[in-house]
């Protein structure tokens, strides 16, 4: 089992392909505080390796990805 | 910033040297995601790229010259939508306004889609700080003026994106 994250923010990107998923991920990111977490869901099949992708280039770390009822969900905390 | 400092972040350079509607995508959509990265990026537009700094956007798409166009239709059930119309070339090439046609198939189909504007993506990058540099020498030649394009685009010519060029990780001409 796994444990439970708690968002401090949810951002839907359902519908949009790239590069708007990042666009908004990294908007997004800017709103949190260091720490907080941020729930992101796609839509985009290539949304999970840019995230990735994302994630190991700005340093805010991949805590989780998953797909639930056919969208892909990420869970991302701010560096 | 330069990459002496090891703190730098990466850094992006682009050359956007054509105007229409499948090429702006490329250097809006890469500049946009390298600046979401945290990159440093500057796009040098120059020849037809040139016309992407103007406030009004037309860029349109030609079939013409374009063989590997694929010809669909935005609207319609799934399958329909797949169809790829075999249009002869003399047809696309004779038909007043397949031109305009083609664009609007394209904008529509794209919309569709889940693709973000021309518009939507130049704005991303003005967000993101992207520099938007324009070609000088272009800007002479073809008769433009600075009051012609967007406030946040800037003037340069070969050396000032060279010397960017230099320090930057990724270089791509488009």
């Amino acid at each position: 089992m796994t444990d439970i994250i708690k968002e401090d923010q949810i951002l839907d990107c359902s519908g949009l392909l790239c590069p708007m998923p990042i666009v908004n991920v990294s908007k997004a990111i800017k709103e949190l505080q260091s720490g907080q977490i941020l729930k992101m869901i796609a839509t985009d099949a290539g949304s999970p390796p840019d995230i990735e992708a994302w994630s190991r280039q700005t340093g805010n770390e991949l805590l989780r990805s998953l797909t639930e009822d056919g969208k892909f969900v990420f869970f991302l905390k701010k560096k | 910033m330069s990459k002496s400092d090891p703190s730098a972040p990466k850094r992006l350079a682009l050359i956007a040297s054509k105007g229409t509607l499948d090429w702006a995508y490329p250097p809006f959509i890469l500049a946009s995601a390298a600046g979401a990265m945290g990159w440093e990026v500057g796009i040098f537009f120059t020849f037809y790229g040139l016309t992407l700094l103007k406030p009004q956007l037309s860029a349109a798409v030609t079939p013409v010259g374009n063989p590997a166009m694929p010809m669909k239709m935005p609207f319609g059930s799934e399958s329909f939508q797949n169809i790829n119309w075999p249009i002869p070339q003399m047809i696309m090439t004779n038909v007043p306004g397949f031109n305009a046609l083609a664009t609007t198939l394209m904008k529509q189909t794209f919309e569709n889609k889940g693709v973000a504007s021309i518009e939507e993506l130049r704005q991303s990058c003005v967000d993101l700080d992207v520099r938007l540099i324009g070609c000088q020498m272009t800007m002479d030649v073809f008769g433009f003026k600075r009051e012609d394009f967007i406030k946040e685009a800037e003037i340069g010519g070969a050396a000032t994106f060279l010397e960017y060029a230099s320090e930057a990780d990724v270089q791509l001409f488009i």
